[in-house]
C-alpha cells in the first residue's frame, strides 16, 4: 500500500491549527498524540446514540452499550494478539496499569527482602508504584543501566537475578531516548528463572508491532491517548493465570460476585479488576483509533516513523554543538537533544514562536536526565503524520534559535 | 528615573519589535547585559526552583533603599530577571511595594508569568516583594 501522508493528515483536523501565524508543527506525540474524525465521531455517536450503563440493564441500550464495550475489549486482544478477551483489563491509562500490578501483585506475591527489576531508563510511572510498595512491604528495586548510547545492558540481567527477585519492569521503548528494548530477550532470561515481566508499552504500542504472546509478556500496559485514542483509557493486559492469581486492585461496582457484610465473592476476570462504572465511551473510542492504526498499518507507521527519525538525526547532526541523547541501534519515533550550552526552556520557547511543539525539560525521566549529567532536554517525537518537511522545519528553527544564543555567551 | 519611568523605558524599547524573534533577542542581550548574582549568594538559600528553569535572587537594603541581583539558568528568563533588578533596584521599599509591573504584560511577555509555564517567575516577583517587605519591617517599621 503506497502511504498517503496528506490522506492521513486529513484526518487530523487540529494538523490546520496556526500558532502566533505559523503553521503548526507538532512534534510532541510522545506526550500525546492527535485524534482522527473517526475516533471524535465515535465518541459522539456513543453519547448520543448507545449511552447507558454496562454490565446492568436487560434494557436495550445498555444491552447495545454492554456488547460494544466487549467488542472493545475484542478489538483491543486482537491488536495485541492476547489469548483470551478477558486477558484485557481497561484502566485510566498506563500509570494506573502498572499502579494495579505494584498493588495486586506487591500485596500478594511480594515479602519483605523481596527485590524488583527495573531499568534506568524507566519515566517516573514505572518507578514510583514500586516505592509505594516499598513502603507496606520491605521490597528493594535494583536498576538495569544503560550504556551512553542508550542501550540498555541486558548481559547484566542474569548477574542481578537472586532468589530475592520477585518481578521485572521494563519498558518496550523509552520515551526519552528511543531506545528499543530487547523485551523478549528479557522474558527469556527472567523466565529461565520464574519470574514474571511487566512490559511499559505507552511508547511502544503505537510505533510498532506487538504481540504479547510472541513476546510471552505476563504483563503489558499502555495508554489510549498515545495511540490517537482518547485520554482516560489505557489498558493492563495480564495472562490469565497471574490475574487469577492476583487480589482486587480497587473495590466497588461491576467486580462483584455477591457482596454480604461479612463477606465479598469477586466477580470473573476481567471483571475483578475492573471496580465502578467502567469508561465505556472511551473503551470504545480506543478500539476506534486501533482500527484506524490498523487500517493505515502498523508496519507502514513503523517504516514511516523510521524514515522521519533517521532524517531528522541526520539533519539535527549537521548542527554545530548539537548533542543527542540515546543513538542506541534500535530506535524508535522520538530525539532528544541540546545544543551547545542553550537551555531546554529557551530552545523549546523559540521553537514555540516558530509554530514548533516540542517537550523540553525531564520528561518525567529525572534518571535518564542524571545519567547524562544535564537538568532537562529538548525531545522532538514524531506519529504517524509528521512529515520530512516538518523536519525541515524543525532543523531550521535549531539552527535560528542556535544562532540567537551563540551572538554572545560570557 | 523612578519605577514607572523605568518601565517605560523598557517599553518603548520593546515598542518598534514587530517579530517575535527580534523581541526575544533583545529578551536574550538584556539577560547578557545583567551583571548577575555574585557567587557567594548563588545557592540554594537563594534558589527559587521552578520545573523547568531556576533563577537566584538576592537584596540587601542601603541607606532606605533595596539593591538586587539576580540570574537564571536560562537565558529568557535570565532577561527577563535582569529587566526586573535593573527597575527595581535602588528603589525604596514603599515604591517596590507599590509598583505594578505591568511592562512584562505590556511588552508582550505575559505567558512567561503563567504559573502553568512553572520557570520560577512568579515565586521571584513575589521573593522581590518579599524582601521590600521585610526591610521595611526591620529598617523603616
Amino acid at each position: 500500500m503506497q502511504y498517503n501522508l496528506d490522506d492521513i493528515r486529513s484526518q487530523f483536523p487540529i494538523l490546520d491549527t496556526q500558532v502566533y501565524g505559523q503553521p503548526l508543527v507538532y512534534l510532541d506525540n510522545a506526550a500525546t498524540t492527535q485524534k482522527p474524525r473517526c475516533v471524535v465521531q465515535k465518541i459522539e455517536d456513543n453519547y448520543f446514540k448507545e449511552n447507558a450503563n454496562v454490565h446492568r440493564g436487560v434494557h436495550f441500550l445498555s444491552q447495545v452499550a454492554t456488547e460494544a464495550h466487549e467488542a472493545a475489549r475484542e478489538t483491543v486482544r486482537q491488536f495485541i494478539n492476547a489469548r483470551a478477551a478477558h486477558e484485557v483489563i481497561f484502566t485510566r491509562g498506563t500509570t494506573e496499569s502498572i499502579n494495579l500490578v505494584a498493588s495486586s501483585f506487591g500485596r500478594s506475591q511480594c515479602h519483605d527482602g523481596d527485590e524488583i527489576i527495573v531499568s534506568q531508563m524507566e519515566h517516573h510511572s514505572n518507578i514510583v508504584p514500586w516505592q509505594l510498595l516499598a513502603d507496606i512491604r520491605d521490597v528493594k528495586l535494583r536498576v538495569l543501566p544503560f550504556d551512553a548510547s542508550g542501550t540498555l545492558q541486558v548481559d547484566q540481567l542474569e548477574g542481578m537475578i537472586n532468589e530475592h527477585t520477585r518481578l521485572i519492569s521494563v519498558t518496550q521503548v523509552s520515551n526519552t531516548l528511543g531506545t528499543v528494548n530487547p523485551v523478549k530477550q528479557i522474558i527469556g532470561i527472567a523466565h529461565a528463572h520464574g519470574i514474571p515481566v511487566l512490559v511499559d508499552g505507552a511508547q511502544s504500542v503505537p510505533h510498532i508491532k506487538v504481540d504479547v504472546q510472541d513476546l510471552d509478556a505476563d504483563f503489558f500496559a499502555f495508554s489510549g491517548h498515545k495511540i490517537y485514542g482518547p485520554t482516560g483509557i489505557g489498558v493492563l493486559y495480564g495472562k490469565e493465570d497471574w490475574l487469577d492469581k492476583l487480589p482486587p486492585y480497587q473495590g466497588g461496582g461491576d467486580m462483584i460476585d455477591r457482596v454480604t457484610f461479612e463477606h465479598t465473592t469477586y466477580a470473573k476476570l476481567p471483571f475483578k479488576f475492573e471496580a465502578g462504572t467502567p469508561d465505556f465511551i472511551g473503551s470504545t473510542a480506543l478500539a476506534e483509533a486501533l482500527r484506524f492504526v490498523s487500517s493505515v498499518g502498523i508496519d507502514n507507521i513503523a517504516a514511516h516513523e523510521h524514515d522521519l527519525v533517521s532524517y531528522a538525526t541526520q539533519q539535527l547532526k549537521l548542527i554545530e554543538g548539537m548533542r543527542i541523547f540515546g543513538e542506541a541501534e534500535h530506535k524508535s519515533s522520538c530525539i532528544s537533544f541540546l545544543v551547545g550550552n542553550i537551555h531546554p526552556y529557551d530552545m523549546g520557547t523559540i521553537l514555540d514562536k516558530l509554530g514548533i511543539a516540542v517537550r523540553t525539560g525531564h520528561h518525567c525521566a529525572q534518571p535518564v536526565m542524571d545519567a547524562f549529567g544535564v537538568d532537562g532536554m529538548v525531545r522532538a517525537s514524531f506519529a504517524m503524520y509528521n512529515t520530512r518537511q516538518e523536519v525541515d522545519k524543525l532543523v531550521a528553527g535549531v539552527e535560528r534559535v542556535t544562532k540567537m544564543f551563540n551572538r554572545k555567551k560570557k | 528615573m523612578d519605577i514607572a519611568e523605568k518601565e517605560e523605558a523598557i517599553v518603548s524599547e520593546f515598542e518598534f519589535m514587530e517579530d517575535w524573534l527580534d523581541k526575544y533577542q533583545l529578551i536574550i542581550d538584556k539577560g547578557n547585559e545583567n551583571e548577575g548574582i555574585d557567587p557567594k549568594y548563588k545557592t540554594d538559600q537563594y534558589l527559587i526552583e521552578g520545573c523547568q528553569s531556576k533563577v537566584w535572587i538576592f537584596a540587601e537594603y542601603k541607606e532606605g533603599k533595596v539593591y538586587y541581583q539576580g540570574e537564571s539558568n536560562t537565558d529568557i528568563v535570565g532577561g527577563i530577571v535582569s529587566m526586573l533588578v535593573q527597575v527595581l533596584s535602588g528603589e525604596t521599599p514603599d515604591d517596590i511595594l507599590a509598583a505594578k509591573l505591568d511592562f512584562i504584560e505590556k511588552i508582550g511577555l505575559k505567558e512567561h508569568l503563567s504559573p502553568t509555564r512553572s520557570n520560577g517567575m512568579l515565586a521571584m516577583i513575589k521573593q522581590m516583594r518579599l524582601y521590600a517587605m521585610v526591610f521595611k519591617e526591620k529598617f523603616e517599621g
